[in-house]
């Protein structure tokens, strides 16, 4: 067995970001797993910009954000184990292997999780018709023509509006493909403005919103995709089926935490966000057990996922030298009006660093809201803003002198 | 005196920035967020531009394409010829980050440099 100070699973942004902060809050051994050839996690595939707006106040692309981390982690004494698969998980332990070590049997004083998110696939998403090729999830078609150098079609329609997809539209144009249309099934796009501005209007590409597939044509390879508008309960409507032919359907439809895992080890999961309920150190419910980035929750922004990552990082250092002393009640995080969700959804350390960030998002598109903190009926803080939309997290820091007579319940709301 | 509503894509923050004009002039910009939002508007309406990311083919890398990047802006119009000059392109790895991969592409004076490291392919 191999004792290690901390095991953080995922050489992604967040996997990076964690491991180099438990190094330099002081733990010792930090080993960072990865199950790719490379670290960078989703990254290396992102060649797109906007990356690293926050942390490096620079536009870089995905590959040249990974690659700053990556150089810092090479720099220190963190020991990285790429091709390596972690098959099982508890408390304190890791079993993994790779081709060379074989099995590895991993005694950890603090675990870090790391693992991301996947793309939600045909099946999830039930469309009817035939099973031919050319059907791919938007990064897998990203992985295809960034890095393998393939085309995976010529003439393509894309389900859903996600940035990936909206990112998808733009590439295949610019590689001489044809992109028939955006279908998403909502009222709003499911991407970030700017990526509706430089991706679809920039190359003319029309957005259908209320729109869905209903049926896939081709026995062998995608010939045709039924569209079809939908009503307000998101029903087809029949006379507006139409038919459009192409050889390629992309979807863009929703990302899931990646936490078989987390579940292995009983970590308490919060249905909403679809990863584990963690605290204002992104500690689970299991004791050193912690997570951070698109496994606790899937992030609009990179930025956001190292700033959780180094969060877990301190916390997990922290832990093994135990510092942190808990609140003998801790304090439960609820979203209230047009609220989805909140992160953390707990706070139980005793002092926490001097701020604390919120990360939520809303239910509904409001414009002219204010975003209030309280604590039962006793405003805490508030925020005006001009406008909320569910794509866009709403990042919420608060000087922790704003909770110092905090109860044992926090709701945080959208107030018209 | 004629509106123009521009999308900032600078930052995630997506400002709707407003542009007033009579005649080419610019009379007012507002509701952007920082001054970034201002250039955005006023280049949006002179002279679009925008960073082209792309990939070119490479010799005896570890992966078949590597990912590059404009150091700096290229007029929207010439994104597309810029795509059909780098498709003639094929660099040779081991390539690091920022290597130059073409200079002065279509005599806009910008430079494609390379947005990762590429290592050789040893088998």
């Amino acid at each position: 067995m191999i004792d290690v100070d901390v095991a953080v699973i995922g050489g992604g942004p967040a996997g990076l970001a964690a491991a180099l902060s438990a190094y330099r809050n002081g733990a010792k051994n930090v080993w960072l797993l990865e199950r790719n050839p490379e670290l960078g996690g989703i990254l290396p595939q992102c060649i797109h910009d906007g990356f690293g707006n926050f942390i490096f106040k620079e536009m870089l692309t995905g590959p040249e954000y990974a690659q700053r981390y990556i150089d810092e982690v090479k720099k220190t004494g963190i020991t990285v184990k790429l091709n390596t698969m972690v098959l099982e998980m508890g408390p304190e332990r890791l079993i993994a292997v790779n081709p060379k070590d074989g099995l590895l049997d991993i005694k950890a004083k603090a675990i870090i999780l790391a693992m991301g998110c996947r793309e939600r696939t045909r099946p999830q998403i039930l469309i009817p018709g035939y099973r031919p090729a050319g059907i791919y999830t938007a990064g897998v078609a990203q992985r295809y023509i960034n890095m393998e150098g393939v085309m995976p079609g010529k003439k393509v329609v894309i389900l859903g509006s996600g940035d990936v997809g909206l990112i998808m539209a733009r590439r295949f144009t610019l590689e001489g493909a044809k992109v028939e249309g955006v279908y998403e099934i909502m009222s709003n796009p499911g991407g970030l403005t700017r990526n509706i501005v430089q991706c679809l209007n920039d190359y003319d590409i029309p957005l259908h919103l209320s729109h869905t597939i209903v049926n896939i044509k081709g026995k062998k390879r995608v010939e045709e995709v039924t569209v079809a508008q939908v009503d307000s309960q998101m029903t087809p409507i029949k006379s507006t089926k139409r038919d459009i032919s192409c050889d390629t359907l992309l979807l863009s439809v929703g990302l899931i935490p990646e936490n078989e895992l987390s579940k292995m080890a009983d970590v308490a999961m919060d249905p909403i966000t679809g990863g584990p309920v963690v605290d204002e150190a992104m500690e689970t419910s299991v004791s050193g057990i912690f997570a951070c980035g698109n496994v606790a929750h899937v992030h609009d922004l990179v930025d956001d996922v190292s700033k959780a990552g180094e969060t877990a990082g301190k916390g997990a250092a922290e832990h093994i030298s135990d510092k942190i002393k808990k609140r003998k009640v801790p304090v439960i995080v609820k979203g209230g009006r047009n609220i989805r969700y909140v992160v953390p959804q707990i706070i139980r350390n005793e002092d926490f660093d001097k701020r604390i960030t919120f990360y939520l998002r809303v239910n509904d598109v409001e414009e002219d809201v204010k975003l209030v903190l309280l604590s039962g009926e006793k405003l805490l803080y508030k925020r005006k803003e001009n406008v909320v939309k569910p794509p866009e997290m709403v990042r919420l820091t608060l000087l922790s002198k704003f909770l110092e007579n905090v109860g044992n319940e926090l709701t945080i709301e959208a107030q018209k | 005196m004629k509106k123009h509503r521009f999308v900032c894509i600078d930052c995630p923050l997506s400002c709707e920035v407003a542009l007033t004009e009579e005649d080419g002039k610019i009379l007012e910009i507002k509701n952007n967020r920082c001054k970034k939002g201002e250039e955005y508007a006023i280049a949006e309406f002179t002279n679009p531009v925008r960073i082209l990311t792309t990939t070119v083919r490479v010799e005896g890398g570890i992966l078949p394409v590597v990912p590059v990047r404009s150091k700096g802006h290229i007029p929207k119009k010439l994104i597309r010829e810029c795509m059909r000059e780098l498709a003639k392109v094929e660099a040779n790895a081991p390539i690091k980050c920022g290597d130059m991969i073409y200079e002065n592409v279509l005599n806009t004076g910008i430079y494609i440099v390379s947005s990762r490291d590429l290592q050789e392919d040893e088998a």
